[in-house]
């Protein structure tokens, strides 16, 4: 992969027209016109799962949600280049990513809700759950990458983050190690302007993508809110590092339209001038004009991406109303994967507790020496 | 004045910064947004962006740089925005911050105050609700504080400050908004490394600190109305531990429960039963008692509930001591 970060790349601009790339253009070639509406429904799926998700944290039922609202295209783009045996590493925000991987759209909020640390299984779509720790799955993704070379197999793994997150020791630790061992990891960074109150500025006195030069990783950057570019450039990276040819970096260059999350006020730090200017960059816009500019756009098909996106939003809100409670013996479930005699000791104590037992294990204690 | 728990600390940090040109705040999103519990709200705006710096999201940046500032004679004062995110840092603060003095034979100082909201209580998601004291009170080299309130809030923070040694400073995070009369003026003068007795009582002892104060006083205005009066004790100090004051209390009452959210294996708690067993053998009528959270990472939102000690835990671990 060439380094391009003059400029981000594009295939679409903002009126909807193609732009003449030559390269990156034909690696997306056999995107023809059922498989651009395919990714037009996908934004507006999953824009319209995370409003509800929104929602739903405004009305009490989640405790908190990270809204990917305006990020859309930089994660379907991704997300659709990747393979299924393919693994991919994300943050918390990375909501339409997991709904391209096969995640059900109801087990999004599980975490968010408070009844579990996680989501969904990882195994079962080839994507880690929800990763709060700014910066460590940089180490995760180039560390699956070379077991999965040990064993001689040939798939990549993505490494989502954001701008903050280029800041953090793990992730050049992880460029590092990545470009030592010429793991097939794709890191993905979602520019996208804010790591909560901080602007890009403060993590970094260069182009994002430049920093991975430095480790001898090519990095380049592309027009985050254009689903095709980006699309295209992570097939390239994905083909790069799955064929033997090492990591890669992408910035995708894109704004977090929303809050930081439900518990951020944006309007402390950033003028709404500039969150309007963004909006109207909007990606779903984008696709949708180009759609009409190639005349694949009518109204039975919004329609009915708009009736998918509905009926996805209400079971995302049914099944996140109906997830009940975990009994508080769950707290003992799962700490370790074998038993262990202070959890079987304390279980034990509690179950007796809550059961109003006086006993002389009444509660949860110990005596130094009874 | 009437103010909260963290209106009282943004006071504190303020007479810091006016009193000595060698303070300097650092920390994520404390600048502009003042941070993500507003902790530093205004402060930035009146001493600017060199005396209160937003910094890249790195916590071994800020306390690796934080030190580095304190060679040059800084006092920083960091903020780490919530526990979980401090281990990135841990190898800074354990194995720099806190062993210069010890390793220069005292010609280095290391004057870091670390500002560490902890514990749970306020439905976070995972990673924000964590409660590490007991890595950083079993290390040699820092001393580890927490107020349970606004009074202490604001005086504390000041002697944490002014302190020449390293101190990590718990914030009981869901005592932020908790509101009591905090005069600015005239505070009196507890030193840093002491203990509080709440309130006296006559019949058990309780140990508690941080977030856990505000429930052993519940427990023991409930203990007080079925005859039985607690005295409650607020540690402040978790490194080095009042143990003097507890022994006072123990040799009086005979009984000792001790309470915090931070699992229990290997916690504080065991500290101070070990101590108080040593100290006071022969005045104790039952076992020291301990009241934490379970030896499990600490769970998601809807069971934190059953995790945290309650009047109810307290209440049951005193009578039990009562019972022995
Ligand atoms: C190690 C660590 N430090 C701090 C935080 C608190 N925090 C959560 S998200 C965030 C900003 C992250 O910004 P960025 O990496 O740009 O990703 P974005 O949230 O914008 O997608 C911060 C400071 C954290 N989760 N982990």
């Amino acid at each position: 992969m060439p380094d391009k970060s003059a400029y981000p790349i594009q295939l679409i601009q903002p009126d909807g027209r193609r732009v003449f790339d030559r390269e990156y253009a034909a690696l997306v070639a056999d995107i023809g016109p059922e498989q651009l509406r395919d990714l037009y429904e996908d934004l507006v799926v999953t824009r319209r799962i995370d409003i509800e998700a929104t929602a739903l944290q405004r009305q009490g039922q989640l405790g908190l949600w990270a809204p990917m609202l305006g990020q859309e295209a930089a994660q379907i783009g991704s997300a659709r280049a990747l393979h299924p045996d393919d693994y991919a590493f994300c943050s918390y925000r990375e909501h339409a990513v997991a709904y391209c991987r096969g995640v059900h759209p109801t087990e999004l909020t599980r975490l968010w809700r408070g009844v579990a640390h996680s989501c969904w299984d990882p195994h079962a779509v080839n994507m880690t759950n929800p990763n709060i720790i700014v910066g460590s799955q940089g180490l995760h993704a180039t560390g699956y990458a070379y077991a999965a070379h040990l064993e001689g197999a040939e798939i990549a793994t993505i490494a989502y983050f954001g701008d903050g997150a280029t800041s953090q020791g793990d992730l050049a630790e992880a460029l590092g190690f990545a470009a030592s061992w010429s793991a097939a990891v794709v890191f993905f960074c979602q520019n996208n302007h804010w790591a909560i109150s901080s602007p890009v500025r403060i993590q970094s006195a260069t182009p994002i993508a430049r920093r991975a030069y430095g480790y001898g990783i090519p990095g380049l950057q592309v027009d985050g809110n254009d689903v095709l570019a980006v699309l295209a450039v992570t097939r390239q990276a994905i083909a790069r590092a799955r064929s033997g040819g090492g990591p890669s970096f992408i910035e995708a260059i894109t704004y977090r339209i929303g809050p930081h999350t439900t518990a951020d006020d944006p309007t402390r730090y950033r003028s709404a001038a500039e969150t309007e200017e963004w909006k109207r960059r909007d990606p779903i816009d984008r696709l949708r004009k180009l759609l009409e500019r190639e005349s694949l756009w009518d109204e039975a098909f919004e329609r009915r991406v708009a009736a998918h996106a509905d009926e996805v939003a209400h079971q995302v809100r049914s099944a996140t109303i109906d997830m009940p409670d975990p009994a508080p013996m769950e707290l003992f479930e799962h700490v370790y994967a074998t038993p262990h005699p202070l959890i079987t000791q304390e279980r034990s104590e509690y179950a007796q507790y809550l059961a109003g037992d006086p006993g002389d294990a009444a509660v949860h204690q110990e005596g130094v020496h009874s | 004045m009437i103010t909260t728990f963290a209106a009282a600390l943004n006071a504190g940090l303020r007479r810091a910064l006016e009193d000595d040109p060698k303070v300097v705040l650092m920390g994520e999103d404390i600048g502009h947004l003042g941070g993500v519990f507003r902790v530093t709200d205004t402060l930035q705006k009146d001493f600017g962006n060199n005396r209160v710096v937003d910094t890249p999201l790195a916590e071994s940046g800020i306390i690796g740089t934080a030190f580095g500032m304190a060679l040059r004679g800084f006092r920083p004062v960091c903020e780490i925005q919530f526990d979980g995110f401090v281990y990135p840092a841990f190898d800074q603060i354990v194995s720099h911050v806190a062993k210069i003095h010890f390793r220069t034979q005292g010609k280095v100082i290391a004057p870091l105050t670390i500002r560490i909201p902890f514990g749970g209580g306020i439905g976070s998601v995972e990673h924000h609700s964590e409660s590490p004291e007991a890595y950083f009170a079993h290390t040699a080299g820092l001393r580890v504080v927490t107020p349970s309130n606004p009074a202490d809030a604001y005086l504390m923070i000041r002697q944490a400050i002014a302190l020449d040694d390293p101190v990590i400073f718990f914030e009981p995070k869901r005592r932020y908004w908790d509101k009591a009369d905090v005069d600015f003026a005239a505070i009196d003068d507890i030193p840093l490394d002491r203990a509080r007795v709440c309130v006296p009582g006559a019949d058990a002892t309780v140990v508690a600190y941080g977030g856990t104060v505000g429930t052993a006083l519940t427990a023991a205005k409930i203990a007080a109305e079925e005859g039985h009066s607690l005295e409650v004790i607020d540690l402040r100090s978790l490194s080095p531990i009042d143990f003097d004051t507890i022994e006072a209390s123990v040799t009086k009452t005979g009984r000792l429960v001790v309470v915090h959210e931070a699992p229990v294996f290997a916690g504080l708690g065991a500290e101070i039963a070990a101590r108080i067993t040593e100290r006071c053998f022969y005045h104790l009528e039952a076992p020291v008692l301990r009241v934490g959270g379970f030896d499990i990472p600490y769970p998601p939102a809807k069971l934190e509930k059953y995790h945290l000690p309650d009047p109810d835990r307290i209440l049951a671990a005193v009578d039990r001591s009562l019972a022995a």
